[in-house]
């Protein structure tokens, strides 16, 4: 894809992508209160970063975020999601019961819903990324 | 005639619109950007269903990534449609026989939005009314989705982690060993 952007489209992108980078962790963290959670800031995150690779290059955003790494991100979602999983069942209780993670039910809810909402995230985001990156890879 | 039935009404004749403009669209470039079209209109009718969360994934998701991800996948492929050499018949056969199929289907379906449907009396109570005790967080979806149903998700995250296996066994490989 052209790599080369226009001034204007350039000037905008550097207001937009950090608002958007800051709204998909509000979506991340919010999730529990409004409406949102991993999945779709995981995508919004995506979107930042591939809105970056467009208007900049794809090498740009590999500078920051290169393909070896974002590949290890695919995997330490979903490890952590169910690491949660194993971790619940190492304090006694069945596979992704949280309320065994601390000493009152909610607040293990709470816990346990907050990390696997992360690790979806992490995974939805970088295998985004990784999809973009290889397609953009691919036309070269 | 209420405001949420004007603008249901408004929404689906678009999304009609915009399926006859993409059975007669033949470049796969506009094809992939009135399917986004379609997926931000499907979006807005999930919002006056008050389905937030479903609609917020299909902004994103559905209008957003998949636009993009479509005009990657053009720009590897071509952009134009290879036009089918077959009979006109057969097709129209096939799907009307599937969408008579699947309209028969919905008569068994009890009616839109009616309380004594399996669905809502099942564990739906138990999630609605038990969730601020049991979970403690306000949002009933996320309680469901990452409580609940944490397995179901769990199996979902392990969906799109396959993926990107896979676009990366067929895709990956290709690109480090030399460029054509």
């Amino acid at each position: 894809m052209d790599t080369s952007a226009g001034l204007i489209l350039r000037e905008v992108c550097k207001i937009i992508i950090p608002a958007v980078l800051l709204f998909a962790l509000y979506v991340q963290f919010h999730g529990e209160y409004g409406p949102g959670g991993g999945f779709q800031a995981g995508v919004i995150f995506a979107a930042a970063v591939i809105l970056y690779a467009l208007v900049y290059g794809r090498h740009k955003a590999q500078r920051i975020l290169p393909l070896a790494t974002v590949r290890v991100y695919i995997a330490a979602g979903v490890l952590l999601y169910s690491g949660v999983g194993v971790a619940t069942m190492l304090r006694g209780g069945t596979f992704l019961d949280y309320n065994v993670l601390l000493h009152s039910p909610q607040h293990a809810q709470h816990l346990g819903i907050f990390l696997i909402e992360l690790g979806v995230g992490i995974t939805v985001a970088a295998v985004m990324i990784t999809i973009f990156y290889v397609l953009d890879e691919f036309c070269e | 005639m209420d405001i949420a039935t004007i603008v249901n009404f408004s929404l689906l004749t678009l999304m009609i619109l915009i399926v006859v403009v993409l059975i007669r669209l033949q470049s796969l470039l506009a094809i992939a950007l009135s399917s986004g079209i379609y997926s931000l209109l499907s979006a807005g009718l999930f919002v006056t269903m008050d389905a937030v969360d479903v609609a917020f994934t299909e902004a994103a998701v559905g209008a957003g990534i998949t636009t993009v991800l479509l005009l990657g996948a053009i720009a590897v492929t071509g952009r134009k449609q290879t036009v089918s050499r077959h009979g006109r018949f057969l097709p129209l056969a096939v799907i009307t026989i599937t969408g008579a199929a699947l309209i028969y289907g919905t008569l068994d379906m009890p009616p839109f939005g009616d309380p004594g449907a399996p669905i809502h009396t099942h564990v739906a109570p138990h999630y609605l009314t038990q969730s601020a005790e049991e979970i403690g967080i306000p949002n009933v979806v996320t309680s469901v989705l990452a409580s609940y149903r944490g397995y179901d998700t769990l199996g979902e995250v392990i969906v799109i982690f396959t993926a990107a296996v896979g676009v990366l066994l067929l895709l990956g490989r290709t690109t480090g060993s030399g460029r054509k």
